[in-house]
């Protein structure tokens, strides 16, 4: 058409100035109205022809859908996502009069048809007057994989990558041609990669070559390979005897790299147990360093902590939605206040008539933690509360071939800060030398003028506040529940145990490598059976030094 | 001879006591049994039962007595030996089964057939019959505790570190019993018993007797306990309780002294799970949460530790409380236990049983002062200050 346009203006340049000016806006008015028409024809043609593919869908068998997706995926139109979306769900029908095939949403009895090219409402049907189009796992497949290669060539590089990386993980030969013209057209470097490494996957499963083939196998045993070693796994049966070595030593390779990377991942998943029952028991640590005493009642301050956080969201959600972010922000010196206040009344009302009765502040401290924990049941129910995420404590990322959650490194960010800001109270205020010195011979520190019972009130309210704190980030990976204290109880006390009473130092060493213990004996044992071996080893240990890791040294500690 | 080791090894109070418990043992299965469903006095099973359960709960509050009361050892892992003990008659009454579960596997009780296990795992071999049960019932908790309280005493862990440790230590049997492939019916446990030495287990006969060998044993117990603690040897118990250091530099052993009264103490309650298992008709692994250990212990503190009758009665009072309440305000039961574990701490130290002795021993006193007469020697005093 452009071509037919250009003639006359060739004519035309022998003309006087003002007719040329006539032709020029006739010549316009020319094009407009050609590339008009071309393009209402064009779309006419495309939108039927879309149209019928779609209906061939309705009439396909089962196994001929296969073909029949990726004759709608070949035409690389936008309007094809929706209706594969719909065919994946199963909201796609076909009405049974004409064969027609429909988006379908339910209303009340009928069935609300839309068109599935234009997207225009094409009325209401019976349900009897349509057939569901039959889906089953294999036409599903089909379906993700088309949609992988039709968002490959997307605007947004979000869902480049997304299509891209269940390109990877549903690898399909037909799709090769796909990804190479997007890996030509590709410029953001972590799309290109995924692209190259599913391209590597995809080009085994292809007909492709021998040496293009050896060049994929050599890219995937670079990679991380946890695509890689089910392809190569399941192309080592049907490969070419000269490939089958090539194949072999990949996969000893991606092996041998995935063994090293899963080492890495348990001494990643026991730093965040272990920062978790740092946590947890460091509140602890230091009311029994300091007062003697064991607090039953700790794991019922985490979980007022965490019920602390659940109230913040609440009043966040409801009237500042904007401030969600900072809603852990706020909630982290409230449950500090809220806990802290709790465990000065207990110290005050109930504690303080129990010194030099150990094993009677014990059970006093249990009865308290029933009665907070029935409290808290009565007030908030027994169920589960609702503790949202922040979005910067939400998704992972890959590091190597870690996955790495948010929220996990955070709680670890924030347990070490925890730990900093509590070693910079108990070294360089004085409030903390004289909790030392309460620690390290407590009549002596009385007869020095130490106010003794006042550390006790203010030591027993920081290790209660403290304990809010842990509550605030434990909100965030367990579940908000009147019992969330009492499964840190047991564990918090192994650490305070085996690390050594009086002494961060040895809570700090001992949650982390209880931590890791506990990750690295649970692929081996289970999760359970690694725990009791966990336990056992302490009591055990307890056996050897009975005072812990980093014990405290001298008479006081003896008595 | 045996009548003069009676009165020397037991007070007044100990005789009072074991003379009630063997009235009860006839009286209440007598009006069971012999009285019409309709009479006045009429006795229901089910109380029969519930207060058969009463009585083990009882027998277990006293074996912690005995080392808590009396040796200072607060263990908070007796419900472990508790359990095991019922673990062991448990498995008996699997066993009596036989073909009569849902499987009618003559051999494999039901959640084995269940787990596809094709042969009996060897720790469950000899509990077809009912002495080797009864053997294990005192040798496992006994085994447990000596193994677990050799260790720990030799290394000198007391105080709140033993009660940790014993805490981890139920701890992690609860963990082990809930798993399948341990062989103990994992978390739904040991159920749906039969009968015991051939008598139907729901029958009214057996429920009654099973009340009375309650009563019965948890009288012998109470005698040998009241003779342990009076012996000469309980005389150095109390004192590893009060001072353990001195005792140590006289020249006692006190990891023996403390390690017999474990053992003892976990055969005991080892015998009190295996009275309970039957008369409840289930036993699994919940029986080992750290907190029924603790419940324990307030049992002992409400009555009153130290006195041998206190964890008795509070037993009792705990027990009939809790099922008073628990049917009548379930939502309170958690405030009152907690609220009773502090203010029974606070106010009540030495629980209700020392506390009424403590009082009438002064009002004795002062009456002795008014008419000029010499004490007599006075018994273990009960409580002292740690």
């Amino acid at each position: 058409m452009k071509s037919s346009t250009e003639t006359p203006v060739a004519h035309a340049t022998r003309q006087d100035p003002s007719e040329r000016v006539m032709y020029r806006i006739l010549q316009i008015l020319f094009v407009a109205l050609c590339l008009l028409i071309s393009t209402h024809v064009v779309g006419l043609r495309a939108a039927d022809d879309l149209g019928a593919l779609v209906d061939q869908l309705g009439a396909a068998k089962l196994s001929e859908m296969d073909e029949r997706i990726s004759a709608l995926a070949k035409t690389g139109d936008a309007k094809v996502i929706p209706v594969l979306e719909a065919l994946g769900e199963g909201e796609l029908y076909q009405r049974k009069s004409d064969g027609k095939v429909f988006l379908v949403k339910a209303q009340g009895a009928d069935l609300l048809l839309v068109d599935p090219v234009t997207g225009t409402e094409a009325g209401q049907a019976p349900k009897a007057a349509m057939q569901k189009v039959k889906v089953n796992n294999a036409v599903r497949r089909a379906v993700r994989s088309a949609l992988g290669g039709l968002t490959l060539f997307s605007d947004d590089a979000g869902a480049r990558l997304k299509a891209a990386q269940s390109m990877l993980q549903t690898p399909n030969a037909d799709a090769l041609e796909a990804i190479e013209t997007a890996i030509a057209a590709e410029k953001d470097a972590t799309v290109r990669r995924v692209l190259d490494e599913a391209r590597a996957v995809t080009l085994l499963l292809s007909e492709r070559g021998d040496d293009e083939k050896r060049q994929a196998i050599t890219l995937l045993a670079e990679g991380n390979g946890r695509n890689g070693l089910a392809v190569l796994t399941s192309a080592l049966a049907t490969a070419d005897a000269s490939l089958k070595p090539d194949i072999e030593a990949a996969i000893a390779r991606i092996e041998q790299t995935q063994a090293l990377w899963s080492a890495g991942q348990n001494v990643w998943y026991g730093l965040s147990l272990g920062s978790v029952l740092l946590l947890a028991a460091i509140g602890l640590a230091i009311t029994f360093g300091v007062m003697g005493i064991i607090n039953m009642a700790h794991g019922e301050m985490v979980m007022l902590g965490a019920y602390t956080t659940f109230m913040v969201q609440e009043v966040v959600r409801n009237s500042y939605p904007a401030l969600f972010d900072w809603s852990l922000a706020i909630a982290l010196p409230l449950a500090f206040l809220v806990t802290g206040a709790v465990g000065f009344a207990i110290e005050r009302g109930v504690i303080r008539f129990l010194y030099g009765r150990p094993l009677e502040t014990l059970l006093a401290t249990w009865g308290l933690s029933l009665i907070l924990q029935q409290s808290v049941r009565s007030i908030f129910g027994p169920t589960n509360r609702e503790v949202g995420n922040p979005s910067w404590m939400s998704g992972a990322f890959d590091l190597g071939g870690l996955t790495i959650t948010w929220n996990r490194l955070w709680i670890i960010v924030f347990a070490l800060a925890v730990f900093a800001a509590l070693l910079f109270l108990l070294k360089r205020t004085s409030m903390g030398l004289r909790m030392r010195a309460v620690t390290q011979n407590r009549r002596m520190a009385s007869s020095m003028g130490i106010r003794t019972p006042w550390v006790d009130a203010l030591t027993f309210a920081l290790g209660s506040g403290i304990a809010g704190m842990a509550g605030v980030a434990l909100s965030q990976i367990d579940n908000v529940s009147p019992n969330l204290g009492q499964g840190y109880i047991i564990d918090s006390f192994m650490v305070v145990v085996f690390g050594g009473v009086g002494n961060l130092w040895g809570t700090l060493v001992g949650a982390f490598s209880l931590g890791i213990l506990n990750k690295f004996l649970e692929p081996y044992a289970g999760a359970v059976l690694g725990k009791i071996l966990v336990l056992v080893l302490i009591i055990l240990f307890i056996q050897k030094k009975p005072r812990g890791l980093f014990a405290l040294k001298g008479r006081a500690v003896e008595a | 001879m045996i009548t003069s080791f009676l009165m020397k090894s037991l007070d007044r109070s100990i005789l009072v006591v074991v003379a009630i418990l063997l009235g009860l043992a006839i009286l209440v299965p007598a009006l069971n049994l012999l009285t019409a469903p309709d009479h006045p006095l009429h006795v229901p099973t089910y109380l029969v039962s519930l207060f058969g359960k009463y009585l083990t709960y009882a027998l277990l509050a006293l074996a912690l007595d005995l080392v808590w009361g009396f040796c200072g050892i607060l263990s908070l892992g007796h419900a472990a030996f508790f359990a095991l003990g019922g673990y062991a008659m448990g498995m008996y009454l699997m066993r009596q089964i036989g073909a009569r579960g849902s499987y009618g596997n003559p051999l494999l009780p039901d959640f084995m057939v269940f787990l596809n296990w094709k042969e009996l795992p060897w720790f469950w071999y000899g509990f077809d019959m009912f002495w080797f049960a009864a053997l294990m019932v005192v040798l496992v908790p006994g085994l447990l505790a000596f193994v677990f309280g050799w260790f720990a005493f030799r290394s000198r862990v007391n105080g709140v570190y033993l009660s940790i440790i014993t805490q981890a230590m139920t701890y992690a049997l609860l963990l082990a019993f809930f798993r399948n492939d341990m062989g103990f019916g994992g978390n739904n446990g040991l159920t749906d018993f039969k009968d015991i030495l051939g008598f139907n287990i729901q029958a009214d006969g057996t429920r009654a007797t099973l009340f009375a060998v309650s009563a019965l044993i948890l009288a012998l117990c109470l005698i040998l306990t009241s003779a342990i603690v009076r012996s000469k040897y309980g005389k150095v118990l109390v004192a590893v309780r009060d001072a353990e250091s001195r005792t140590r530099f006289l020249g006692y052993r006190v990891e023996h002294i403390k390690l017999f009264a474990f053992t003892v103490s976990a055969m005991m309650a080892g015998i009190a799970g295996a009275l309970y298992v039957p008369q409840v008709g289930i036993i699994n692994p919940g029986e080992f949460e750290p907190g029924n250990s603790i419940e324990v212990v307030i049992w002992t503190a409400v009555g009153g530790r130290g006195t041998l009758i206190g964890p008795i009665v509070g037993a009792i009072l705990v027990n009939g409380g809790k099922s008073i309440f628990t049917a009548a305000f379930p939502e309170f039961w958690l405030f009152a236990l907690g609220g009773l574990f502090v203010l029974v701490t606070l106010f009540l130290p030495k629980g209700v049983v020392g506390t009424a002795s403590a009082y009438f021993a002064r009002r004795r006193a002062e009456r002795r002062a008014q008419t000029g007469e010499t004490p007599d020697n006075l018994a273990v005093e009960p409580i002292a200050a740690e």
